[in-house]
């Protein structure tokens, strides 16, 4: 771990670098074409897969783009803020899909962030003291990172299976259920997805507390633990606060990730999603390629970008004023 | 943070929770991928009614598993190649020069790492679609749609996390290149590229499990012919039988190569992931 903070350090402190720095000086006529050329094939290929294919949806949630139009899609009439109309009239059933798909995704996220929140930060802090078997331990945590995400959960599928799964057999044994719940229908999927999704993304946010744990100066401690101060109350006074730049990245990046997550919900039910596991993302997908409307999709996937980003905006902006007074 | 004895016991029941619930999924992975079909179709054991190597052998038959492999390793691999040769010159051009439209440059490249996915798959469906009708240039349904677009997916965090690694590398060492006689390039090659070579492995390996666990683009973007693992796994459920045993087996295999790159380029790739989450 201490070569991992070392080699943090010089990029933690890149943007102040930066600026004192000048290209080389000789042959000023290639220099100056050399980092657009340098930049070019990145340029592209994000103009191609990421900055073009945005432009394109956001025009596309203007057209009727149904399937006799996919393969002529100029010829598609234009609709107006049609699209837009039919995906927010909450009294139509398109409507009503997306607005309840929403508020799942709302809760699966909030909880899903909670929980890898707090089980990374029980485990960073667990495995802060150096002791025998610690980075065993913290490579053996890594896995479920590591896995293909799909193999995960694909066990996980396994696992909450009615009749054949761990999970039931589990609960049975320990006399908390009689083993014959339903996991994968029903209104128990939104529990199954936030443990699977949770099972995921813990271990990223350990990781990303564990690194920032490092970098808190061991002093600071000493000097608390000499005032008499416990345990408990170094972490809130000390811990809590030095972490508090990691945790306002982590939050909003384990906030982003789960509120689009597809993975875990298509691997989890196949495309027969059952209402209490439906995540947007799922909801936009199956309500574009099962009925070919693109049209809607688009204007889904559009409404979801702007809510998206007025979360984020309304983040950093909180959260900044709230450092500036601090 | 003193070890008390509240700590210790603190500590203890921390470590064996989260221990179980990391360990017990892959146990049953693992464990499963061992057991005879009627020991999956039944209630759950812990333990195979006998231990049995089949379901290792027999995953190849029930669905062309080699082919999903191959396909996956094609698709990945040559992802890794052009997303690391593009993420290095891009890196290189930030680490090293001043120019306009730089900030620009990273800043639009990062936020794309932010945006759903689902946001770009409906446009790129179609725009594959057109470029197929328009130019005969089949995207769809073929490996190179997808390696073009996997090769995107780990670039921004590629060329950021390196552009990292080159500014820890010292301005003088390529300039001493540069009085040597090098060129820019030169002294990237010869100097820059190999002092960043942890960073370097550490971005190949992430630009590879990234395509290599993709499932959202691949559950449109391939059909019969180019289909990867990450879709193709799905296809052990037929109509009669779910060959649970198999897809363990399956899910085992494909998992292997990665965890093992994984957790051996950790502690490069831990220092990148969370030099990114710092800042």
């Amino acid at each position: 771990m201490s070569v991992a903070t070392q080699e943090a350090t010089p990029a933690a402190a890149k943007p102040a670098k930066k600026k004192t720095r000048r290209g080389p000086e000789h042959r000023p006529g290639l220099n100056r074409w050399l980092p657009y050329l340098l930049l070019a094939p990145a340029v592209l290929a994000e103009l191609l897969i990421h900055i073009i294919p945005m432009v394109v949806g956001i025009w596309m949630s203007f057209i009727k783009l149904t399937k006799f139009f996919i393969a002529n899609w100029s010829a598609a009439p234009s609709a107006g803020l049609n699209n837009y109309k039919v995906a927010l009239d909450f009294n139509n059933a398109v409507g009503e899909g997306l607005l309840k798909s929403f508020g799942v995704t709302v809760v699966f996220s909030l909880v899903t962030v909670a929980l890898s929140w707090v089980l990374g930060m029980a485990a960073a802090v667990a495995l802060q003291p150096p002791f025998r078997g610690r980075g065993i331990i913290r490579t053996f945590f890594l896995v479920p990172y590591a896995l293909p995400a799909y193999a995960g959960i694909l066990t996980w599928n396994f696992m909450l299976q009615r009749d054949t799964g761990a999970v039931n057999h589990v609960l049975n044994q320990l006399h908390l259920s009689d083993g014959r719940t339903f996991w994968l229908i029903g209104s128990n999927a939104l529990v199954s997805l936030i443990t699977v999704a949770t099972w995921k993304l813990w271990t990223f946010a350990f990781l990303t507390l564990m690194a920032g744990l490092q970098s808190i100066p061991g002093d600071l401690y000493e000097a608390a633990s000499v005032d008499g101060a416990g345990n408990i109350r170094q972490w809130r006074n000390i811990t809590l606060p030095s972490l508090r730049p990691v945790n306002l990245v982590l939050v909003l990046v384990l906030f982003l990730w789960t509120f689009s997550d597809f993975n875990t919900p298509y691997v989890l039910f196949g495309t027969a999603q059952p209402p209490a596991g439906d995540l947007i993302t799922f909801h936009i997908y199956n309500a574009s390629f099962l009925t070919w409307n693109f049209g809607t999709g688009a204007a889904m996937s559009v409404l979801l970008l702007i809510f998206l980003m007025i979360v984020t905006g309304a983040y950093l902006l909180v959260t900044g004023r709230r450092s500036r007074r601090a | 943070m003193r070890e008390t004895q509240g700590f210790k016991i603190y500590r203890g029941v921390v470590l064996i929770v989260l221990g179980l619930f990391v360990f017990i999924p892959l146990y049953v992975m693992i464990t499963s991928s061992l057991k005879p079909l009627k020991d999956v179709q039944g209630a759950f054991s812990w333990w195979p009614s006998n231990l049995t190597l089949a379901p290792f052998v027999d995953m190849w038959k029930t669905v062309p598993l080699a082919r999903y492999f191959v396909n996956s390793t094609i698709v990945s691999v040559s992802a890794t190649v052009f997303s690391v040769a593009i993420a290095i010159l891009a890196a290189f051009a930030v680490s090293r020069f001043r120019f306009r439209g730089r900030t620009a440059f990273t800043t639009t490249v990062l936020s794309t790492q932010m945006f759903p996915g689902v946001l770009f798959l409906l446009p790129l469906f179609l725009i594959f679609v057109n470029i197929n009708n328009s130019f005969g240039l089949q995207l769809v349904g073929t490996r190179l749609g997808l390696i073009i677009t996997y090769l995107t997916f780990s670039l921004p965090f590629s060329i950021w996390m390196l552009a990292g690694y080159f500014d820890s590398i010292p301005r003088e060492l390529d300039e001493a290149a540069l009085v040597d006689g090098c060129g820019p390039m030169g002294a990237l090659w010869r100097v820059v590229l190999p002092a960043a070579r942890p960073g370097v492995i550490a971005v190949a390996i992430y630009s590879f499990m990234t395509a290599w666990g993709e499932v959202l683009f691949a559950s449109v973007m391939t059909t019969e012919a180019n289909r990867t693992l990450s879709v193709g796994l799905r296809q052990y459920s037929t109509q009669t039988n779910i060959y649970w045993n198999q897809i363990m087996a399956a899910a085992l295999v494909v998992s292997v190569p990665v965890v093992i790159g994984f957790l051996l380029a950790q502690r490069h790739f831990v220092a990148g992931v969370t030099a990114g989450a710092v800042k």
